[in-house]
């Protein structure tokens, strides 16, 4: 139990070891683990970004999906309302046209019966001195008659 | 036996011889004498350092912050659970605590770990190697458990005081740091009070800083030198046949508390080397 001069040698091999093993071991432990915490900081922080990105690309997409939703409908009403027009349209044509068709035949009728009216007008005086000659038994004048005729022929 | 009588039979030799240190210089006359070195000390405590070192330096050399070996894990924890202590106690230490703390703390678990080698294990080999060439295996001494000796806990603990002194002088330069024995710990308000207050804070503050060493030195060496002892105690049971298994249950129950005081007495010591130096790093306006 006494003091010598191993104290010295103790003094001495401590100082260099704490030199050494700062140099060592300490320094780069310390850097690395340093160097280790920041990356995995820096890990996190880019998650928690890439979550906050997919937040608002999934808004964007609900964003777009809805405007995409509202043109469609946009465009399927105009369609609709497009396609009713078509139809109207249709069928104010084919109105007219059947109007006209009707018309046209309504035309012809008339201008038919006209002319069967004609041919009848004309047949008719001839037609009327024929039936009298065979009744009276005798020539009758059609000239003498033309006024009687010609009443006749008007009534059709 | 083998050429010498047991150990056993003579148990104050027994215990003495297991006390005495390989040295150069003769036995200490007087409580210090600076010619005697203890070789078994020195030997031991460099090849423990030296142990240190080589692993520190595989651990350096191979550093890999992504996947780190298991040497590496381990290395880290140590590193990691010091600074924690350096960062919680003395948030402003600058680059040398930490090494410092971390030197201390394993160094001198390491040293105290020889405590747990059966305690005649080295001896017992030293005396063979000693008689092998030719010398008296009775005065072959070897004392295995360098904090069992003043020299090794002093010379740390004076390297902690040395530190003490540079880091107040670091912090509050030469006058600042003198000027801190006058005035502390009794503060004084008027001129008279302050020069009456002078010796007694003189006294006191000298009392304060040489108890830091002191203290530190002793309750490591303290400790460990109990330890040791125990563990002679124990090992002196093998007087008989009949007392063996006594013997074996004591010294398993000692060794296995012993791996407590091994570790805490190293963790105190860098613990309150880290108190210290950062008391040393305030200025006395902190406190």
């Amino acid at each position: 139990m006494n003091i010598t001069a191993t104290l010295i040698g103790q003094m001495i091999v401590f100082t260099v070891l704490v030199w050494f093993i700062k140099g060592v071991m300490w320094e780069p432990i310390l850097t690395a683990m340093q160097a280790r915490q920041k990356r995995i900081a820096d890990g996190l922080a880019a998650a928690e970004q890439g979550l906050q990105n997919e937040e608002l690309a999934k808004q964007a997409a609900i964003d777009e999906l809805k405007k995409a939703k509202t043109e469609s409908a946009e465009i399927i009403a105009q369609a609709q309302k497009r396609a009713s027009e078509i139809v109207e349209e249709a069928k104010g044509t084919a109105t007219e046209e059947a109007g006209r068709v009707t018309t046209a035949a309504q035309a012809e009728i008339e201008q038919e019966v006209t002319r069967a009216r004609e041919g009848l007008r004309s047949q008719v005086a001839s037609l009327a001195v024929t039936g009298a000659e065979k009744i009276l038994g005798k020539e009758i004048d059609a000239k003498a008659h033309a006024k009687a005729l010609d009443e006749l022929a008007s009534q059709i | 036996m083998s050429g010498f009588e047991p150990a056993i039979s003579n148990p104050v030799e027994y215990i003495q011889h297991h006390l005495t240190n390989l040295s150069i210089g003769g036995k200490p006359e007087s409580i210090t004498d600076f010619s005697v070195i203890h070789v078994d000390v020195l030997l031991v405590s460099i090849i423990l350092a030296g142990i240190f070192a080589f692993f520190a330096k595989k651990v350096g050399d191979n550093i890999d912050p992504d996947n780190p070996g298991p040497l590496q894990n381990g290395a880290e924890m140590i590193v990691e659970f010091v600074n924690q202590q350096v960062q919680d106690i003395f948030p402003s230490a600058d680059k040398m605590v930490g090494p410092i703390a971390i030197t201390l703390f394993v160094w001198i678990i390491l040293m105290n770990t020889m405590d747990l080698i059966p305690v005649d294990l080295i001896p017992g080999l030293v005396a063979g190697i000693y008689g092998l060439f030719g010398g008296d295996p009775h005065h072959a001494y070897f004392k295995a458990v360098p904090t069992t000796n003043l020299d090794t806990t002093f010379g740390l603990a004076l390297s902690v005081f040395v530190l003490i002194i540079y880091y107040n002088i670091k912090s509050k330069g030469v006058a600042g740091w003198l000027k801190g024995f006058f005035f502390h710990p009794f503060v004084a308000k008027g001129t008279g009070a302050k020069i009456a207050l002078a010796i007694p804070n003189l006294l006191m503050t000298l009392i304060e800083e040489i108890a830091k060493p002191v203290s530190l030195g002793l309750r490591l060496f303290g400790n460990m030198f109990a330890g040791e002892l125990l563990f002679l105690l124990i090992a002196l049971m093998a007087f008989s046949v009949w007392a063996m298994p006594g013997q074996v249950i004591l010294g398993s129950i000692w060794a296995i508390f012993h791996i407590l005081v091994i570790t805490l007495q190293a963790f105190v010591f860098m613990l309150l080397t880290i108190v210290y130096l950062s008391l040393a790093s305030q200025t006395h306006d902190d406190h």
